[in-house]
Formats: C-alpha cells, structure tokens, sequence
C-alpha cells in the first residue's frame, strides 16, 4: 500500500525548488513595489491600476473556465454586485463615522460576491458545458436588467458615486493621490494571486480539474460534480467581487455597466487571450488586453472591430492563447532544437505582416468612407498616415490583403514541417512535447 | 425588444376616451390583442430557435452568432429594399444572410472544430462581436429607416376601436408559413429524414455514408437564412438597429435552455411561451402598491421602494429570465429536453 502511495503522490520538491518558488514571489512583490519608482507619471499609476483590478479579475474566471472548465458569460455580475456594496459600505461608512479603513473594502466587496455566488450558483451549476453557458448568460442578464429597475439601490444610469478620503486614515494615508491607490491595488492582487494559486494546489482544485476532464469518473470515486462546480463557482465569484469593489474604489463610482454583458465579455477576452491552460495565462492576457485596449483607442477609430479579429485569431490559430502559444515551444527550448524553427518563422512573419497590413488598410478606408464620407481623405491610422481616396491605396491594401493571404499559406506549411522536424528531434533527445 | 410595446400599451393610452365602454370590453380587446402579438413574437422568436435547434443538435455548438444573422437579415432587407424594393429584399437578404453562415461554417468553425467545443463557441462569440462592430462602421449606430411596404401599409382589422397593422398579420402568415414548410420538409422528405436522424445520431449519420460537412455546411446555412427571414420581416415593423442582436440574443438563448437543448418541439412551445409572456407582461400596468396600497412612509427612502413601486410592465423584460431561473430549478432538463448537455 505504502509502495503505491508513494509511486502516485508526486516526491516533495527538493529546498532549491522550494526556494525558487519563494524567490520568485518575492520578486514579483518587489517589482510591484519599484514599478512607481520607475514610471512615475500619474497615467502610468492609473494603468498599473486598472491591471491589477483586470488580473484578479481574469483569474477569478479563470477558476470556472480554465480549472473547472465552466464557461461563464455572466461573470460580471459579482464583480459589479461588489463593487456596488463597496461604494454604499464606502457612504455609511463616511456618514455613521466607523472605525473602517479603506484597505478593508475589498474584503466587504468579496464577501457580497461569494453571498451572490452562493444564492444563484446552485441553480447556475446544476449542469455543465453549454447549458451552463446559457444559464451564466440568462443570469447575468436578470440581474444587469434589473439593476436598471431597482433605481434606489443602484442609483438608475448615473450609478452611485463615493469618496474614498472620508475613511479613517490608516497611517497618515487618505487614499487621494492614484498612488495610493496603486499601492492598495498592488497589495490586495498580490494576496489574491496567491491565495488563487494556493486554491489550485488544494484538494478541491485538483477535484476542480477532475470536474473539468472528466464529471463521470469523478462521481464515481464519490464526488458530487455539481457540489465541486458549486464550491468553485463561490470562490470565483468572492475574487470576482474583490476586483469589483477595487474598480469601485479606483473609480469612486459604480453604474451598472459594471454588471453588464461588456464587462463579461472583456474578462473572457482577456482570460482566452491570455490563455486559460496555466495559471500564469491570465495575468498575461489581463496585461495584453488592458494595454491593448488603451493603446487602440488612440490610434484607430473601429478598435472594438480589431480587438474581436484578434479574439476571433486567437481562437482559431492559438486555443491556448499567448501563453499557450509559448510554452509550446518550451521543450523545444530545453532540447536546444528551437534553431531549426526559428528561421521558417522568420520567412512566415514576413507575408503574414503583409497581409495584415492589406486588412487593416482595407478596413481604415472603408471606414473613411462609411463613417465619416465628408472628411479629409488624408486619414491616420496606427500612426500612418495615407491617402483614402487614392487608387493606388486600395491597389495596394488589395495586392497586400491577397498576395500575403497566398504566400502566408505557403510559409506557414513550411513552419509546419519545420515544427514537426525540431518536436521530433527534440523527443528523440528525451524531451516529450 | 419587444414587438408588442406599441399597440400592447395602446389600450391604456386611450382609456380616459373610452370610459364608455364597459370594462369586458377592455379586458377581451386587451386579450385578443396580446395573444395576437404575443403569438407573432413567439412566431419571430420560433423561426430564429428552430435553427438554432437544429444547428446545436448536429453540430454540436450553440451559434452565438445567430441574433447577430437575424440583424444581417434586417440590414441586408433595408439595403436590398432601397434598392430593389421589399420583395425582392424578403428573397435575397435571407439568401445572403444564409450564404455567409455556411461561408462562416466551412471556413471558420469547421477550422475551429479541432480546438473543441469551448473554442466553437467562443468562435461564434467573437463573431457576433465583429459582426456588430461591422454593422455599425457600415449603417451607423443609429436607427435605420426601414419601412413597411406600401402595399401592407393598411390596418387590416378594428378590434374596438384599436387597429390591427396588416404587416403584423403578414409577419405572423409568413412565419406560420415558414413553420409548416419546415414541419413538411424535416418530416416528409428525404433530406428532413437524415437531419431528424443527425439530431439523434449525428455519428451514425455518418457512418452510412452521407457527406457529413456537406450537411453541416447547408443546415448552418438555412439556419442562418432562417434567422435573416425573421430580420427582414421583423426589420420594419421592429427598430432596425445595430444592438438588436444583443438586445435579442439572451432571449433567444433563454428560449432554448427553456425548451431543452435540441429538443424542436420544446423551442416551439417555449417560443410561444416566452412571447405571450413578454406581450401580456408588457399591457399590464399592476404593481405590489396598487395591490396593497402606498407603501409606510418610514421606508419610502429605502430600496424596498423600488420593489414596491415597480409595475409588471417594467419588469417584462426580465420576464424571460425569471422563467429561465425557475424552470432551472423545477426542471433542469428544460421543457422538453432529454438531453444532458
């Protein structure tokens, strides 16, 4: 008995794993805490913020769809329900004088998410898969609908708004300057993805990933699947309502567009960007995806159209998103085979550029024309400027757009066999892909 | 949202007017006409599930995508019927609508396939994205002006003293008419016997030897030119808009998690369900004060209030949700389903 225990349960890590593993959250702490040390501008501040709130977030979901395999169209409503409860525990807190600082909101914020979690999550993860999609998404929409009836509580369109300085000052901070408020962040996302990780390390996550891979055989080892969604469903959804009530801090103000079908969609965009097969995915994808969605907005007018084709690539091309798409490569790394690869993607990258540069030349003049017919053809996008009006523009959007699409068909079955000839030198080096 | 806003409020607009006509009257003209929208809504919201059924049955994926088909049928009409005029609208927007779904199936989700099931749907999530994106960048953000066809500009019957649209009566013909042309074709033709069997036996289906992807490819297709032929008939008397999809779409999903996941007759009977419900939710105008009187002035400030106050006609459209949320718990199969997933 004693020999299968031990041939099953993986050996204790050796000291120098254990200290690497510390090592590098330690690292991570001190990151964040020099990162305002090196930018210092009040917009990087709001950045940095806006990340942190987006990575618990993405994590939240990522306990239901990458751990539990539930794909939720609804997660926003304990997001939204926490930040709610934030601003109004914020407002009686700063009318009645209690002793509450503001480093303890977040905290109210995901205990409204795991109540809410806990009251619709029953019904919700009675089933799994698509039905559970649905579900999450008639849910969400109950209550996103009936935020904008219960006027008194969620305060109509205008949302309810607080001020975050009224607290008790704790140590002489009053919470003002963005600063501050990075620092809050930056704490509570760094307790809340360690606590995240330290739930994927637990019985109940393994029993999560044994839900996700495969229901039947884990009722037959005497697991109630929908007991396991259920309880991951509550943890998803106190994180969710953590990074809620944040945004409701940072912002000092939550409307009921934090509960709506948007707000949903842009966490699952950013958790499948970021890619939902390692625990790292989402904090990768709630990076790429805020930076992306604030550096779009600057340099082309349709950024929404971008951001759903580069979703809509991803999902074709690369399901394991980003990270996905690295850590493909990391036997290859280690083999040292990585080389034969690396010029095919060269000669790929050159007509999948071109292409690319065809579509978005493309789309930027028919948006000319479409959107705003009166202005100056003389248009910049991406910080290009160019002339829409001109034939030559469209002759070469067309001969880029198509002839790139026809070589980059070509080079990518290069990388193909490329790829096969470096996995398989790489396995018969010991190094299984 | 709603077809019926319009003429389901209509009753309570004139009611000083006709103080006197009994209230019998009122009550059987308010009940002709909400069974009337309310079945042409269910109608609407059939034509649109059906294929989404079959589309889910066979296929195995929920198309996220289909409201955004049913806007691609309403905006390809307007378009078409500026051109040509509505009739030739009503025959080539679907086909259209109907060519980009199988376009979508053979080139996009058939690629997809491969990654599974969670990357199917999410497929079709990100296109109903785009499509909307696209929708805007081409027709604006704005209502467009898609207008009933002269010919059907009349009002077809007066029911004490309301008129009936003769459109209204066109749209609930044509998706009757729709409705038995499918029932015909799924149970008396051979093509309807291999998709009956698919829904069932998607692998056995394919191991006789039909081309499986050639099926696949034309039922996305008249899935989708389904969902278009509701656009375009819906488009004018509806507001053709580029968030219709997204106003649509979680009704249409609630329609068939009620009804049971594949299961045809289970989305007739929740279509029709969940437009009556909506309709006859909409004309009525009662709520928890009328019933029991203004609430105690201590908790006027208080979000009871709200609750309080609320009319039914207001929470119509979380109707659909609620029925979604209880049928959930007393029957999670939906309906009809038998289904698990």
């Amino acid at each position: 008995m004693s020999e299968i225990t031990a041939s099953v349960a993986p050996p204790l890590p050796a000291a120098a794993e254990k200290l690497r593993f510390y090592a590098s959250w330690l690292a991570a702490a001190i990151v964040l805490l020099l990162l305002p040390k090196i930018f210092t501008s009040g917009g990087s501040m709001t950045t940095f913020s806006l990340i942190g709130i987006s990575i618990i977030f993405s994590l939240s979901y990522n306990i239901l769809l990458g751990q539990t395999g539930m794909l939720s169209f609804g997660h926003a409503v304990y997001y939204g329900l926490g930040g709610f409860l934030a601003i109004h525990s914020m407002n009686i807190i700063a009318a009645d004088k209690l002793a509450i600082p503001l480093p303890v909101i977040p905290l109210i914020g995901g205990l409204t998410g795991l109540l809410f979690a806990a009251l619709l999550g029953w019904v919700s993860t009675q089933r799994s898969g698509t039905a559970f999609a649905m579900i999450s998404l008639g849910v969400g929409e109950l209550i996103a609908s009936s935020a904008l009836i219960l006027r008194t509580f969620f305060g109509g369109e205008a949302g309810v708004s607080a001020n975050r300085t009224k607290l008790l000052k704790l140590f002489g901070w009053s919470f003002g300057p963005q600063i501050q408020i990075y620092y809050l962040v930056a704490a509570w996302t760094l307790i809340a993805v360690v606590a995240m990780y330290a739930l994927t390390r637990t019985p109940l996550g393994r029993m999560c990933n044994a839900v996700r891979d495969n229901p039947e055989r884990v009722q037959f080892v005497g697991y109630n699947p929908h007991v396991v969604r259920y309880l991951a469903f509550c943890f998803a959804g106190f994180f969710a309502g953590i990074a809620g009530a944040l945004a409701a801090i940072n912002f000092e103000i939550a409307n009921s567009a934090y509960l709506g079908a948007v707000q949903s969609g842009t966490v699952l965009f950013a958790t499948y960007i970021g890619g939902i097969g390692f625990f790292i995915g989402p904090i990768v994808g709630a990076i790429f995806v805020t930076f992306l969605s604030l550096g779009l907005s600057d340099l082309t007018q349709v950024w929404q159209l971008y951001f759903g084709l580069i979703f809509i690539a991803v999902v074709t091309f690369a399901p394991g998103g980003i990270t996905g798409l690295l850590m493909m490569h990391r036997p290859l790394v280690k083999a040292g085979t990585l080389a034969r690869l690396l010029p095919s993607y060269l000669i790929a990258l050159l007509p999948t550029l071109a292409m690319i540069a065809g579509l978005v030349l493309s789309i930027e003049t028919i948006v000319h024309y479409t959107v705003n017919p009166g202005d100056d053809p003389h248009i910049r996008a991406f910080g290009v400027g160019f002339d829409a009006a001109s034939p030559y523009v469209w002759a070469l959007a067309a001969l880029l757009l198509i002839g790139g699409f026809l070589a980059a068909r070509r080079t990518w079955t290069w990388v193909g066999h490329a790829w096969d000839d470096a996995t398989s030198a790489a396995r018969d080096k010991g190094f299984a892909a | 949202m709603t077809s019926s806003r319009p003429s389901g409020l209509a009753p309570q607009a004139g009611w000083g007017k006709r103080l006197n006509r009994t209230l019998g009257q009122l009550v059987l003209e308010l009940l002709v006409i909400s069974t009337l929208n309310g079945v042409l809504f269910g109608m609407l919201l059939f034509l649109m599930a059906s294929g989404l059924t079959v589309i889910f049955s066979m296929l195995g994926v929920l198309n996220f995508a289909h409201a955004s088909f049913y806007m691609l049928g309403a905006f390809f009409g307007f378009q078409i019927s500026r051109w040509f005029g509505f009739w030739p609208a009503l025959l080539i927007a679907p086909l259209l609508a109907g060519a980009v779904g199988a376009g979508v199936e053979r080139y996009g989700l058939r690629r997809v396939h491969k990654n599974g099931h969670v990357a199917e749907l999410l497929f079709t999530f990100g296109l109903a994205f785009v499509i909307e994106e696209v929708v805007q960048i081409i027709w604006g953000k704005s209502p467009v002006d898609f207008r009933v066809p002269p010919l059907l500009d009349f009002p077809a019957f007066t029911i004490f003293s309301t008129n009936y649209p003769a459109y209204k009566m066109f749209m609930l013909l044509v998706s009757i008419a729709i409705f038995v042309g499918l029932l015909l074709v799924l149970k008396k033709t051979r093509i309807g016997l291999i998709v009956q069997a698919a829904l069932t036996h998607p692998h056995m289906v394919g191991h006789l030897g039909h081309n499986v992807g050639r099926i696949f490819m034309l039922v996305f297709g008249v899935g989708t030119a389904l969902a278009a032929v509701a656009g375009v008939i819906a488009g004018p008397a509806l507001v053709t808009q580029s968030n219709m999809a997204g106003l649509l779409g979680p009704i249409l999903f609630v329609v068939v998690v009620v009804g049971g996941l594949g299961s045809l007759p289970g989305a007739f009977v929740a279509s029709l369900l969940i437009g009556l419900v909506q309709t006859f939710a909409v004309s009525m105008n009662g709520s928890l004060s009328g019933a029991f009187g203004p609430l105690s002035p201590a908790y006027e400030a208080t979000w009871l209030a709200d609750i309080w106050g609320v009319t039914i006609a207001q929470i119509a459209p979380i109707m659909p949700y609620l029925l979604m949320v209880l049928i959930l718990i007393f029957r999670p199969m939906g309906l009809l389903g038998t289904r698990d997933t």
